[in-house]
């Protein structure tokens, strides 16, 4: 074996040193030199988690509180947690992203954080001049019991005229970052909200999609000449330009003024399969359960149908049919799927990541032609499965495995089996897509090992025609790489 | 503009008061024994290793990622576990760079992220036996040489008791496993995590495994990580020289080197202070000396290998050392030649780790690049000013949470590997052990030294010294080149190195070339923008292409004309 230069390159990676030897549990108790003591394999649900499909909930909320405008994320916790999530947003979206935290200390785990918590929200008040700091909790801060709420509500109370404080629980032992996303939403909302006259607005919730996606987005509804408040709207936040002097706070970012005003919109379009069903506690719903605000609740609008649906619903707020420009684009889109359909159809696809993100991608295979045999997500959710199944409407291949709330351990073992040709995943995937020798295609978050990741569209007639080029092309490459005789006619 | 330095370089005293004068009363106080005029002379006392304020936004991270993350996350056939709820785990998974060339046949766990995933129910109802089934499960998959356990924030808080778990499966499968208690509220930095580390890997790894290497010159690295394959570089030149490296701790190396590291007859450190402990502690079990040597820099390369090789004081090894050194110095005159004219007189600032922002100004004085500003993240004060300030650090209440050991000379295994005799010979000679300078002594006078620099003293420093380039972190890498400054990483090595010895040395002169006279920093302002009056925001102060006298008679009219008029009629 040649030896490896790079962490990336030197496999055989660990899991691959003894595939398929069985699982050897040793029993309890069992002293001395009783190596395995007993050849009960490893049930499922296992103890460990191996190679996480998943990041931690204060993740999440810091950036939904990225996109809201003049806004500072605050970690109430060790100062670790603030470091280690914004070293892996910034490896990401390239980009400044600060997150300021209450730098507990042993002694203040042990006496409550409160004193540190308000010595770092006047800090950054001094420093930053935000209008609003959102305050996630950490898994220590949850452990010990802080009363979040209360201290906030103290504080502010103490200090008028300051920035709004909007608390968020957080532990990253109840849920992942897409809850934490989701809950912090939800948070700001009710937060911010107050009764307002209606007005012709709309309210977009797009879920933890790109900046590039969110730019997109807004494109979309500008084009109906609908006006819209985007929450969280991180698009010029974290992709932004170059400065022009030092900015304290990155420019952009939804207006809590505007936040304000969401109780009164026509409507809420929240985007997500998974919160299409009832039992989503979401933004979208307390809205119309708190201020009667239309809820309309739409996948992702990934691929071709579930954009169509979007673009429906655009119509019918705005009473009026698709712009011609947006017609020309989905034109194009299908011309495209109709050229290039052969070279990807009957491809068998591995996909896992964030779970909507996971059932658009689906919907939109499915469409091209190439068969999802592998759906995956780290984020467990109910609804997950029922809605892979739903978009592949009866179509789906035979060995088709879905898997929820699952390690990219078990996704690689279950992948080793249905051999997939693609893969479709964040740069995570690569040591499986290497081990497999197939493309990896990089989707969501986190992509640290291309650039571009914020850059990624993966919404809209726009978002499918840029993935069914690179999907075709990815193909032909590889392809061309492996011939002997290297066409270039293709 | 980033490319034209301030001339002169203004006053450190004055930018210092720049940077003081926005604080409030009590943050100014704290931060004004943080920031300080140097004297190579007489180091100024420094205030570090002092806690972050709430609030303030800092470079430092955690005790989890001092300890997981940097000293023993290296070690690639240990099996690592996280214990806690996901995200601690999850983001010290491959994200230091360290490499790994595992012997054919030796497992490499470092792709490999496993962790206890806590749920709620288990933070009330205690982790323990989660813990223990993972570490079966480990085994069971692995069969690994060892299992690691560290602890998250919230395993101290509710009593996890991780070191009878450990020490059960120890016992249970036969295999050697330990825990740390490194969760991330200890100590005021990373800094107390390489303490709580080094304490463990002596406990449990040093001085298992009595057999010696074969070869000859034994010595350990201590405090190199193997950052882009430095510890590579490394190892290969005190090959070329004769010297026999047992172990690096902790980059590229296996479990097994570091059970027999105790064997060797000298211990090098590079890293002082994420590792001084286990210099110390060797030395006073084992009898092993140590001495601090720095393979970043051409020079510090040559006066570390000629310090071993006077150390063991054999002719034959002093001749070989100087062959090898004339012959690398020689491979890399052309480099330095070719690239020194187009970085001379630049400025460079360095804000990082504990002991790179000094290693690597021996980089940029080989360029000709002055270094106006200097500071560590989590250093304490011996790093700034020199171990013989020592007995006069006050051990703070964060500082005594953190166990020191009591190491006593093994009765069996302690050897003084040099007589008394022959350390007196040597020190007359002007060899030091147990010594680090620190880095205000190797930096000019009056350079700015600035402890856990924050945000807004970054950015005063670029507007008022205009630096061609400064070093630092992921976390400030893009705020100092939104503001038009590029940013070399000197964690991660921006995906690049190795930098280390004289090989390394030629990649990083090159890559300093490249960042600080690419053209994309001269372009940054849209050319039809407002020429900015004079003294504001001088980093963007666009700079015409060419000068009137200079510019061919192709672009003469376009170089001087304040707006392009296709862009601006398109506009």
């Amino acid at each position: 074996m040649n030896p490896p230069t790079t962490a990336t390159l030197s496999i055989p990676i660990a899991w691959q040193f003894q595939p398929g030897v069985p699982d050897a549990q040793p029993a309890l108790g069992v002293a001395g030199e009783g190596r395995i003591a007993s050849e009960a394999p490893i049930h499922e649900p296992r103890a460990a988690t191996r190679n996480a499909c998943k990041v931690c909930a204060p993740l999440g909320a810091c950036v939904v509180f990225s996109g809201i405008e003049n806004c500072v994320p605050f970690l109430h916790g060790s100062q670790g947690c603030a470091t280690y999530i914004r070293r892996y947003l910034i490896s990401h979206f390239r980009e400044p992203v600060d997150i300021a935290s209450s730098s507990f200390s042993e002694e203040d785990t042990v006496f409550g954080g409160a004193r540190n918590l308000r010595l770092g929200l006047a800090n950054v008040a001094g420093q930053y001049t935000p209008q609003a700091i959102g305050v996630a909790t950490t898994c220590l801060a949850e452990t010990i019991g802080e009363d979040v709420p209360r201290i906030l509500a103290e504080h502010g109370a103490a200090n008028s005229g300051g920035p709004e404080l909007v608390p968020v629980s957080t532990p990253a032992y109840a849920g992942t970052h897409v809850d934490g996303f989701h809950r912090t939403v939800r948070r700001v909302v009710e937060h911010f909200a107050t009764p307002t006259p209606p007005h012709a607005g709309i309210n977009l919730l797009p879920g933890f999609v790109s900046p590039e996606d969110l730019r997109h987005l807004k494109e979309l509804v500008a084009a109906f000449g609908l006006p819209c408040t985007l929450l969280p709207d991180y698009s010029d936040t974290l992709d932004g330009a170059s400065w022009p002097e030092y900015q304290r706070v990155q420019p952009g970012g939804t207006p809590t003024r505007a936040i304000r005003r969401m109780s009164g919109a026509r409507a809420t379009l929240e985007l997500g399969h998974t919160l299409l069903g009832s039992g989503a506690d979401t933004a979208g719903r307390w809205l119309h359960q708190t201020h009667q605000v239309p809820r309309m609740p739409l996948a992702l609008p990934i691929g071709l149908r579930e954009t169509d649906a979007f673009m429906a619903a655009l119509g019918e707020l705005a009473e009026s049919g698709c712009p011609d420009d947006i017609q020309r684009e989905r034109g194009r889109l299908v011309d495209a799927m109709v050229d290039g359909h052969k070279y990807v159809f009957g491809k068998r696809a591995a996909l896992f990541g964030d779970p909507d993100l996971v059932i658009g991608l689906c919907s939109f295979l499915d469409e091209i032609g190439v068969r999802p045999v592998l759906c995956a997500s780290g984020t467990r959710q109910a609804a997950f499965e029922p809605a892979i199944r739903e978009v592949l409407d009866h179509s789906e291949a035979d060995d088709l495995q879905i898997l929820t709330g699952a390690d990219h351990a078990r996704i690689s073992e279950v992948a080793r089996e249905v051999r997939p040709d693609l893969i479709f995943s964040s740069s995570k995937g690569y040591p499986l897509a290497r081990e497999l020798e197939v493309p990896l295609i990089r989707v969501g978050f986190p992509v640290h090992d291309r650039i571009g990741g914020q850059r990624l569209l993966h919404v809209g007639y726009r978002g499918a025609q840029r993935f069914f080029d690179l999907i075709v092309n990815t193909i032909l490459e590889r392809r061309q790489d492996r011939s002997e005789t290297g066409y270039s006619y293709l | 503009m980033s490319d034209t330095p301030r001339n002169p370089v203004p006053d450190p005293a004055v930018v210092r008061e720049e940077m003081l004068k926005a604080y409030p009363a009590k943050t100014r106080k704290k931060r004004e024994k943080q920031i300080v005029l140097n004297d190579p002379d007489a180091p100024p006392q420094i205030g570090a290793n002092t806690r972050t304020i709430p609030g303030i936004i800092t470079q430092r991270g955690c005790t989890y990622a001092g300890c997981r993350g940097v000293v023993i996350g290296p070690i690639y056939d240990i099996v690592h576990i996280t214990h806690g709820p996901v995200g601690c785990g999850y983001y010290s998974w491959l994200t230091r760079r360290n490499l790994a060339r595992p012997e054919e046949g030796q497992t490499n766990f470092m792709q490999y992220c496993m962790n206890t995933d806590m749920q709620e129910d288990e933070i009330i109802f205690g982790g323990e036996k989660k813990l223990a089934a993972a570490i079966r499960e480990a085994y069971a998959l692995f069969k690994p040489k060892a299992i690691s356990i560290y602890a998250t924030c919230p395993i101290g808080l509710i009593g996890d008791d991780i070191h009878t778990v450990a020490r059960q499966a120890k016992e249970e499968l036969g295999i050697n496993v330990f825990a740390f208690s490194c969760e991330g509220y200890k100590g005021v930095s990373q800094s107390a995590g390489h303490h709580i580390a080094n304490n463990g890997v002596f406990k449990n790894i040093v001085g298992l495994d009595d057999t010696p290497d074969s070869g000859e010159y034994r010595i350990n690295i201590l405090g190199e990580y193997n950052i882009g394959g430095d510890a590579f570089e490394i190892e290969e030149l005190l090959r070329k020289c004769g010297i026999t490296c047992t172990a690096t701790l902790s980059g590229n190396v296996s479990y097994d080197q570091i059970a027999r590291c105790h064997t060797a007859d000298l211990n090098c450190v590079m890293c002082h202070r994420s590792i001084n402990y286990m210099a110390e502690m060797m030395e006073t079990k084992y009898g092993i000396p140590w001495i601090k040597v720095n393979f970043i820099g051409a020079e510090s390369t040559a006066k570390s290998l000629r310090k071993i090789a006077a150390y063991f004081g054999d002719k034959a090894l002093i001749d070989r050392v100087e062959r090898v050194i004339a012959q690398e110095m020689l491979a890399l005159k052309a480099t330095v030649e070719e690239v020194r004219p187009r970085c001379e007189g630049k400025l460079a600032a360095l804000f990082v780790g504990g002991s790179r922002a000094h290693h690597y100004q021996d980089l940029f004085k080989e360029l000709g690049m002055q270094i106006v500003s200097a500071g560590y993240e989590f250093a304490h004060r011996d790093d700034y000013e020199g171990r013989d300030v020592l007995p006069t650090i006050k051990v703070d209440a964060d500082s005594r949470n953190i166990e020191e050991l009591d190491v006593e000379a093994d009765p069996q295994r302690f050897k003084a590997r040099r007589s008394p005799e022959q350390l007196e010979a040597l020190q007359a000679g002007g060899f030091t052990f147990s010594d680090y300078e620190g880095m205000m002594r190797e930096m000019d006078r009056r350079a700015l030294v600035i402890d856990d620099i924050s945000h807004h003293e970054m950015d005063q420093l670029i507007a008022l010294y205009r630096p061609s380039i400064v070093c630092c972190g992921i976390k400030e890498k893009y705020i100092v080149e939104k503001m038009g400054v590029p940013c070399k990483q000197l964690h991660s090595y921006d995906y690049g190195g190795p930098y280390a010895v004289f090989t390394g040395a030629a990649n990083f002169y090159r890559e300093i070339d490249r960042m600080v006279n690419t053209r994309v920093w001269s372009m940054i302002m849209p050319p039809w923008q407002k020429q900015p009056e004079l003294g504001a925001r001088p980093v963007f102060t666009p700079k015409p292409r060419r000068s009137r006298e200079e510019a061919s008679p192709a672009t003469r009219g376009r170089a001087v004309r304040p707006v392009p008029t296709e862009t601006a009629t398109t506009n």
